[in-house]
C-alpha cells in the first residue's frame, strides 16, 4: 500500500496541473456543469485542445488513438480537472460509452469510421437506451427495428438523452424481433442523427435547464453495417456500454465532490456555522474521504486484476446521496439567502443550481434502488428479488 | 498510488482467520507463539519486524472473530514502550492498557498498566483493580486505585500519536465487527423462508443490507488509510484516524442494528452471538470518543485557519 503518487504519476499530476493553469480560458474557469456544458463553440474547441494535448482518451489502446495509460492516470486527470473547475471533453458520450462498445464489438470499419473522431470532437454521440416504457427495466425496449433488404426501418421514441440535442451519432437499442420478449431479440445500433425521420425534442428539467431530450424515430432508414454485434444479440452490447458508464464515472464523481466540499468549507468560514451545522460539514468531509479511499481500493484491484473491485459498485450510489445531503447543507448556510437564485444569490446560484441539479443524481445511469438491488444480489449474493 | 495490501499482508490475514476459525479462544500465549503480539517489534527484541499495516490485519481479524485478549489495548501502547519491555509483549509475558480515563478497558487480563501523570506516560505500580460489571463481556471496564507512579515509560509528547493510532486499531477493529454481523445477515436472508420465499429476497431486507454494505465499505476505506498514514507518519494521520473512528464504528454499530432486525425474534435472544458482537460495537462506539464528537473534532480542524 502506497496511498501517494508514484514518481510518473506524480509528473503526470504536475504536467495536467500546469496544462489547465496555462491553457484553460477563463470564461471556463469554474464551470458550473449542466446545460453550459452544451455551450458547443467554447466547449468544442476546449475538447479539441484536450485532445491535441493527449488528454482525449487517457485509458483508450494506444493502436485506437488513445493514451494507453492505466486507470491511475484517469483518475488523476478528472482530480486535477476538477481542481481546476475545467468542463470536460464533449464527448462524454463517445469518450465513455461509445467508445469502448465499438473497441469490443465494432467492425474494423465502424471503428475507423468513429473513433479518431470522436477523441478530436469531431462526433458528438448520444445514447438512446431509455423509453417512457423502458426506464430501469431497460429489457422492456419497444422502440423496432425492422429489417429490410439492407437497411433497418426504426420506428419508436427514446427518453433522457443527454446531448442528442448536438449529437452527431447515437447508440441505440432496439427490438428487432418483433415477438421476442425481455433481452432476446435486442439490436444495437450507430445511428445518423441526421437521417430523416429523426426528431429531438429537449426536457426542461427542475434547474430550468434543458440538458436531456427525447428523440423521436419515424421509418428512419439505418443501414445494416451499422449494427453493432448481431442482430439479436443487443443486450449482450449493451450491457458493455453500461458497465463502461459505471467504470469510468467512479473518479469524475469524487473529484467533483471534493471541490464541493471545499466550497462547503469556504462557505461556512465565510457566512458561519452553528455546532450542529459543524458537525454536519464534519461528516460531508469524512464521507468524500471514505467514497475517495474505496475508489482508489476499485482503483487498485482493476490494476492488479483487471476488474474492478466490489468496491467500485457503492461509488455512485454513496457519492449521489453525499452530493444531495452537502448541497442542501449549503442552503441551509445561506439563510434566507437561499431562496435567491442566479445573479440575485450569493456566488452566482452556484449552490441553488448544484442542489436542485443533485436531485437527478439518485436517478441518473442507474437509479438508487436498482443499485441497492445490485449490490444485494451481485456483491452480497442475496436471492433475486423478482 | 497502491491501496491493496500486499501478498504477504493477504497471506497474515487468511492465516489469520483460518487459525481463529478453529481456535475462537486464544490465550495471550498463544497469541504469542503465533508472533502477533510482536508484529511491530525490532527483531532484535524477538519480534517480526513489521509495521501497523500487520498490525491493523489481526486486529480486523481479532474484531471478527470477537477475540476476548487485551491486544488492541496493549498494541495501542506499544511503540511508547522501551525496547525491552516491547520483548516482552512479544515474548507473551506481559501485556499492557494505558488508561486514558476513570474507565480502564481489558482490566480483566492486562498484566501491566500505564498512566499519565505531568509530562510523563509512567507505569502504575503498587495499584488494586476492581472490575465493574460491563455491558461488553468480552472486554469489561474497571477502575484502578492507589499504587504510584513507576518507571517513566516515555514522554507525554507522545500522547497525541497514540490516540491516533488507538483511534485507528478501534476503526480496524469495528471493521471485523461489522463485516462479520453482515456475514450472519446474508445466511440468515438466504435461508428463512418466510410466505414461501427466502426473505433476502425481499427488498425490505435486502436494500437495507446493501446499505449496511456501502457503509462498512466506507469505514474499512477509511480505516486502511488512517492505517497507512500511521504507518507513514503521514502529516493527515491525526485527521484520518479520527475520520475512520467515526465513520467504522457508526457502521459497526448500524451493521449490528439491522443484522438483529433481519433475524427477528432469534436476534434478539441471549443466545444468539448477535448481541456480543453489539456490545462490542457499542464499546468501540464509547472509547474514547463518540462517532460525533469526532465529527465536531474535524469539522474543528477544517474550519480553522490553515485547514484542508
Amino acid at each position: 500500500m502506497n496511498l501517494r503518487d508514484s514518481p510518473e504519476e506524480a509528473a503526470f499530476r504536475d504536467e495536467v496541473r500546469t496544462f489547465f493553469a496555462e491553457r484553460l480560458p477563463d470564461e471556463l474557469r469554474d464551470h458550473r456543469g449542466g446545460e453550459a456544458r452544451y455551450d458547443t463553440g467554447a466547449i468544442r474547441d476546449w475538447s479539441r485542445t484536450l485532445h491535441e494535448a493527449g488528454y482525449a482518451g487517457l485509458t483508450w489502446p494506444i493502436a485506437y488513438g488513445g493514451g494507453g495509460r492505466r486507470p491511475s492516470f484517469q483518475a488523476i486527470y478528472f482530480e486535477e480537472e476538477a481542481l481546476a473547475g475545467a468542463p470536460g471533453h464533449i464527448g462524454v458520450i463517445g469518450l465513455g460509452m461509445a467508445g469502448p462498445t465499438l473497441m469490443a464489438f465494432g467492425s474494423d470499419a465502424q471503428q475507423g469510421r468513429h473513433l479518431a473522431r470522436i477523441l478530436s470532437a469531431e462526433e458528438i454521440w448520444c445514447q438512446g437506451f431509455s423509453e417512457p416504457g423502458a426506464g430501469s427495466d431497460l429489457a422492456a425496449v419497444r422502440t423496432s427495428a425492422r429489417q429490410e433488404d439492407d437497411v433497418l426501418v426504426v420506428d419508436g421514441q427514446k427518453v433522457w438523452s443527454s446531448f442528442a440535442h448536438i449529437a452527431d451519432f447515437c447508440i441505440l437499442l432496439t427490438r428487432s424481433d418483433p415477438d421476442s420478449t425481455r433481452h432476446e431479440g435486442l439490436t444495437y445500433m450507430i445511428v445518423d442523427m441526421r437521417s430523416p425521420g429523426v426528431e429531438v425534442r429537449p426536457l426542461r428539467q427542475i434547474t430550468g435547464e434543458a440538458e436531456f431530450n427525447e428523440i423521436f424515430f419515424s421509418g428512419v432508414e439505418v443501414p445494416a453495417e451499422n449494427v453493432l454485434g448481431e442482430i439479436g444479440g443487443g443486450w449482450q452490447v449493451a450491457m458493455t456500454t453500461l458497465l463502461h458508464e459505471r467504470g469510468t464515472l467512479g473518479f469524475a464523481l469524487v473529484a467533483r465532490l471534493e471541490v464541493a466540499v471545499r466550497r462547503l468549507i469556504e462557505l461556512a468560514r465565510d457566512r458561519g456555522a452553528t455546532a450542529a451545522q459543524r458537525e454536519a460539514i464534519g461528516r460531508e468531509w469524512i464521507e468524500l474521504q471514505g467514497v475517495k479511499h474505496a475508489a482508489y481500493r476499485s482503483l487498485s484491484a482493476l490494476e492488479r486484476k483487471g476488474i474492478p473491485g466490489p468496491e467500485g459498485s457503492i461509488l455512485k450510489l454513496h457519492w449521489s446521496e453525499a452530493n444531495q445531503r452537502l448541497t442542501k447543507l449549503a442552503l441551509e448556510l445561506l439563510g434566507p439567502d437561499g431562496g435567491l437564485d442566479g445573479g440575485s444569490a450569493p456566488y452566482g446560484g452556484w449552490w441553488q443550481h448544484q442542489q436542485l441539479r443533485s436531485r437527478g443524481n439518485t436517478i441518473e445511469a442507474g437509479t438508487s434502488e436498482v443499485l441497492r438491488s445490485i449490490v444485494a444480489e451481485r456483491v452480497l449474493g442475496l436471492p433475486r428479488s423478482r | 498510488m497502491d491501496a491493496a495490501f500486499t501478498a504477504e499482508q493477504d497471506e497474515l490475514r487468511s492465516q489469520a482467520r483460518s487459525y481463529l476459525a478453529g481456535n475462537p479462544s486464544p490465550s495471550w500465549s498463544d497469541l504469542a507463539d503465533l508472533g502477533w503480539t510482536g508484529v511491530s517489534v525490532s527483531e532484535e527484541h524477538g519480534g517480526a519486524g513489521l509495521g501497523f499495516l500487520e498490525e491493523g490485519v489481526l486486529i480486523e481479524e481479532l474484531g471478527r472473530a470477537l477475540v476476548h485478549a487485551p491486544f488492541l489495548s496493549t498494541l495501542a501502547l506499544l511503540p511508547a514502550l522501551p525496547a525491552e519491555l516491547q520483548g516482552e509483549v512479544a515474548a507473551g509475558r506481559e501485556s499492557w492498557v494505558l488508561a486514558l480515563g476513570p474507565l480502564v478497558p481489558d482490566l480483566d487480563s492486562v498484566s501491566r498498566v500505564a498512566i499519565v501523570g505531568g509530562d510523563g506516560i509512567y507505569e502504575l505500580v503498587g495499584f488494586d483493580r476492581e472490575l465493574l460489571a460491563s455491558s461488553d463481556e468480552t472486554r469489561p471496564l474497571g477502575v484502578v486505585s492507589g499504587g504510584e507512579p513507576g518507571p517513566l515509560l516515555a514522554s507525554s509528547e507522545r500522547l497525541p500519536g497514540l490516540r491516533t493510532r488507538l483511534l485507528a486499531a478501534l476503526a480496524l477493529e469495528a471493521t471485523g465487527v461489522g463485516a462479520h454481523v453482515l456475514e450472519l445477515s446474508i445466511g440468515y436472508a438466504k435461508e428463512r423462508m418466510q410466505f414461501g420465499r427466502p426473505i433476502g429476497s425481499y427488498q425490505a431486507i435486502a436494500h437495507p443490507l446493501a446499505d449496511v454494505y456501502v457503509q462498512l465499505e466506507l469505514g474499512r476505506s477509511l480505516a486502511y488509510w488512517a492505517a497507512w498514514c500511521v504507518t507513514t507518519d503521514d502529516p493527515q494521520a491525526a485527521l484520518a484516524a479520527a475520520g475512520a473512528k467515526s465513520a467504522a464504528a457508526e457502521a459497526a454499530v448500524f451493521a449490528c442494528e439491522r443484522a438483529i432486525q433481519t433475524h427477528g425474534g432469534i436476534g434478539f435472544t441471549w443466545e444468539h452471538p448477535l448481541h456480543r458482537y453489539y456490545k462490542r460495537a457499542l464499546g468501540i462506539q464509547s472509547w474514547e470518543a463518540s462517532s460525533g464528537q469526532l465529527r465536531a473534532e474535524v469539522a474543528q480542524s477544517l474550519l480553522s485557519e490553515g485547514g484542508a
